[in-house]
């Protein structure tokens, strides 16, 4: 039962963060966000307890409220085209995670091949957002999604309480950052 | 009263406060002999032993802290690790206040100081990444201050030192397996990988350095001056935490050729590209880098005690250059607006102290003799060419590049013009940049008024350091 929640976490992961690098509006990119840290939350129960899962996706959340809050300036439309080439860059991303989480998930052992699936694809596209732009906000997007997806492999590692209250605060951090350099940012995404 | 409560929370409360100080020589006067009291303290109070003040009463540091089951641990091994953070703020601090910008510098500057110094204290790895990037987070807010865009070099060295965080964490989660016993030796490789790119983005070598130079461009010199000091430098102490617990990492010969071979990578590279640039802040920059190159290979060396007797005497001739070439940047940036090298010709007419600071600073960190950076330099020279005469051609190769664009600076900078000779700086510019060409060539002449500080090295880095 709790692996069939796994693979509908993964399959979270993958349409959230897929959305979160597509997405122009800021409204879907906290929606996105949102959801992002839900699946972040199903995959870490299986080897944190409830609190320190739960600490995870109200940092998470947090994080993206205070995004939204910031109300980033009005962003331009890509073409099509842009998005287009964004969506196959993905689909690369997405097929060399998957290889990897085989050897990962033989490595890591306990953690189980949804989990490093789904951190993989965090990682993946998180990393492909940040390659991608020099935009306060999507830069904060990236380094939020690439952190999640660590912070979900990190969890079938260690489950100290002071390292999630640390990543906690670090994912505060960055939104607090990513909000303050928001403000001043130029209208280009 | 407990060491960690003394250097690390004392500190951080104080810089939150400073933040709501109106007056900006307040900020600066506060958090700079701040700063100074607690270098002091850190000299003439070693924790954990009692000290008798002026005979009358005695004072004894607690050296450990435990803070939600974890301990917080500043050893009397660290008492120098405190005097040079402490010290080395205070340096910028106080001269935060001749160029105007210690309301930015002082408050989040201060902060940053004590969370590095908590990284170096907190007694397991796994919990220093996590604080190292809440300093580069409280970083940001200095280099674009409210109302300023962000540029392309803040957007790089955000990711760039962020992105060092989870591969530290999980390299660090490894190496304390390995650290629990000899059946979890397969786990050396991957954490070997992990910590060399954690690592690499962390001291930002080649060619992940690329972000250093364009923010030098874009930021205010002197901030930037400030965080492109206390970074790397902290950066690399925490490097050299792993190296001292780790006995496959300092006991293994191909791990001292990769530090080398990464380090003469940067400083060859760096010494190079300066030689190209057209901007004084990309130079400073491209020197930067350079000094991070050179810290690795000093610590590549075959006797650890001279690499670190390197390394760590290496740290004030640099903040003192770089301190000065930041302070008389901030003087020439508030005089033309630009530091782009057609914009400063003949400006050493107009600001010559500024000029001759500039020019002094990049001369001492390219090794010049009778200047801070030489005895070291020359040193460590020595010491590469008794181990790879190769390796010390190309220190020598990244030497002349620096060499060669310090004197492209110089003659940008006294360019004849036709503007009679004048002093343009205010009062303070002027002692302060005096006072530090001063020392610059004092600390040349007499190396030996530095080695007092060192004498406590090989008790820090007891196990590399035999």
């Amino acid at each position: 039962m709790l692996e069939i929640f796994s693979w509908l976490a993964v399959l979270l992961a993958l349409v959230a963060s897929g959305g979160l690098l597509l997405a122009r509006d800021w409204r879907w990119q906290v929606v996105w966000a949102a959801a992002q840290y839900l699946a972040v939350f199903t995959l870490t129960l299986n080897h944190w307890p409830l609190s320190m899962a739960a600490a995870t996706l109200v940092s998470g959340w947090m994080a993206a409220a205070m995004l939204g809050i910031s109300r980033p300036p009005a962003q331009s439309e890509r073409s099509d085209s842009g998005r287009l080439f964004q969506g196959i860059i993905a689909a690369v991303v997405l097929l060399a995670v998957t290889v990897a989480a085989f050897s990962l998930s033989d490595w890591l052992g306990s953690a189980g091949f949804p989990l490093a699936l789904g951190a993989l694809i965090l990682v993946g596209l998180g990393l492909l957002q940040l390659g991608m732009t020099s935009h306060p906000g999507r830069i904060t997007w990236g380094l939020l999604t690439t952190l999640a997806g660590f912070e979900t492999l990190f969890s079938a590692l260690e489950n100290s309480i002071l390292v999630a209250v640390l990543l906690s605060a670090v994912t505060l951090g960055l939104a607090l950052a990513g909000a303050y350099l928001l403000q001043s940012a130029p209208e280009q995404v | 009263m407990s060491a960690p409560i003394l250097w690390i929370v004392l500190p951080l409360a104080l810089s939150f406060f400073l933040l709501f100080v109106p007056d900006e020589r307040w900020v600066g006067w506060l958090g700079g002999l701040t700063a100074l009291t607690l270098a002091a303290l850190a000299l003439f109070f070693p924790t954990d032993s009692a000290q008798l003040v002026l005979d009358l009463f005695s004072v004894r540091i607690d050296s450990t802290l435990t803070l939600l089951g974890r301990q917080i641990q500043l050893t009397p091994a660290d008492q120098l690790i405190l005097v040079l953070a402490y010290g080395i703020g205070a340096f910028w601090f106080l001269g935060a206040l001749t160029v105007g910008s210690a309301r930015r510098v002082v408050p989040l500057g201060l902060a940053i100081v004590a969370l590095l110094v908590a990284s170096l204290a907190v007694k397991l790895f796994l919990y220093a990444a996590p604080l190292l990037e809440m300093a580069v987070l409280l970083s940001l807010p200095m280099l674009a201050a409210a109302g300023e865009s962000a540029g392309r070099g803040v957007a790089r060295f955000w990711v760039y030192q962020s992105l060092a965080l989870p591969f530290i964490l999980l390299a660090g989660f490894l190496l304390s397996g390995i650290e629990a016993g000899p059946r979890d030796f397969a786990l050396v490789a991957p954490a070997a990988l992990l910590l060399g790119l954690g690592f690499a983005f962390l001291l930002s070598v080649f060619p992940l350095y690329a972000w250093i130079p364009m923010l030098a461009e874009e930021a205010p010199p002197y901030v930037m001056g400030f965080l492109l000091t206390v970074l790397p430098t902290f950066h690399l102490l925490f490097g050299l935490n792993f190296v001292d617990r780790y006995a496959w990492m300092r006991e293994s010969p191909q791990f001292f050729l990769i530090i080398r071979l990464v380090g003469l990578m940067t400083l060859v590279s760096a010494g190079v590209f300066a030689m190209f640039q057209r901007h004084l802040g990309r130079m400073l920059g491209y020197f930067v880098a350079a000094e991070i190159g050179l810290s690795l290979v000093a610590l590549s060396l075959s006797n650890h005690i001279t690499s670190l007797q390197l390394i760590f005497g290496l740290i004030m001739p640099r903040t003192l250059a770089l301190g000065m070439w930041a302070l008389s940047l901030a003087v020439l940036n508030n005089a033309t607006g630009t530091l782009s090298l057609p914009a400063l010709k003949g400006l050493a007419r107009r600001y010559p102290l500024a000029a001759a600071g500039t020019i002094f600073s990049m001369l001492s960190l390219s090794g010049v003799p009778l200047l801070a950076g030489f005895p070291l330099r020359q040193s460590l020279w020595e010491a590469l060419a008794a181990e790879s005469p190769a390796a010390a051609l190309w220190l020598g190769i990244s030497s002349l590049g620096l060499w060669v664009a310090s004197l492209r600076a110089l003659a940008v900078l006294v360019l004849a013009a036709e503007m009679p000779w004048a002093s343009a700086e205010n009062f303070s510019q002027r002692a302060l940049i005096g006072l530090g060409i001063l020392s610059l060539f004092l600390i040349g002449i007499f190396p030996q008024w530095v080695n007092p500080l060192l004498v406590n090295l090989p008790g820090m880095f007891e196990r590399f350091g035999k």
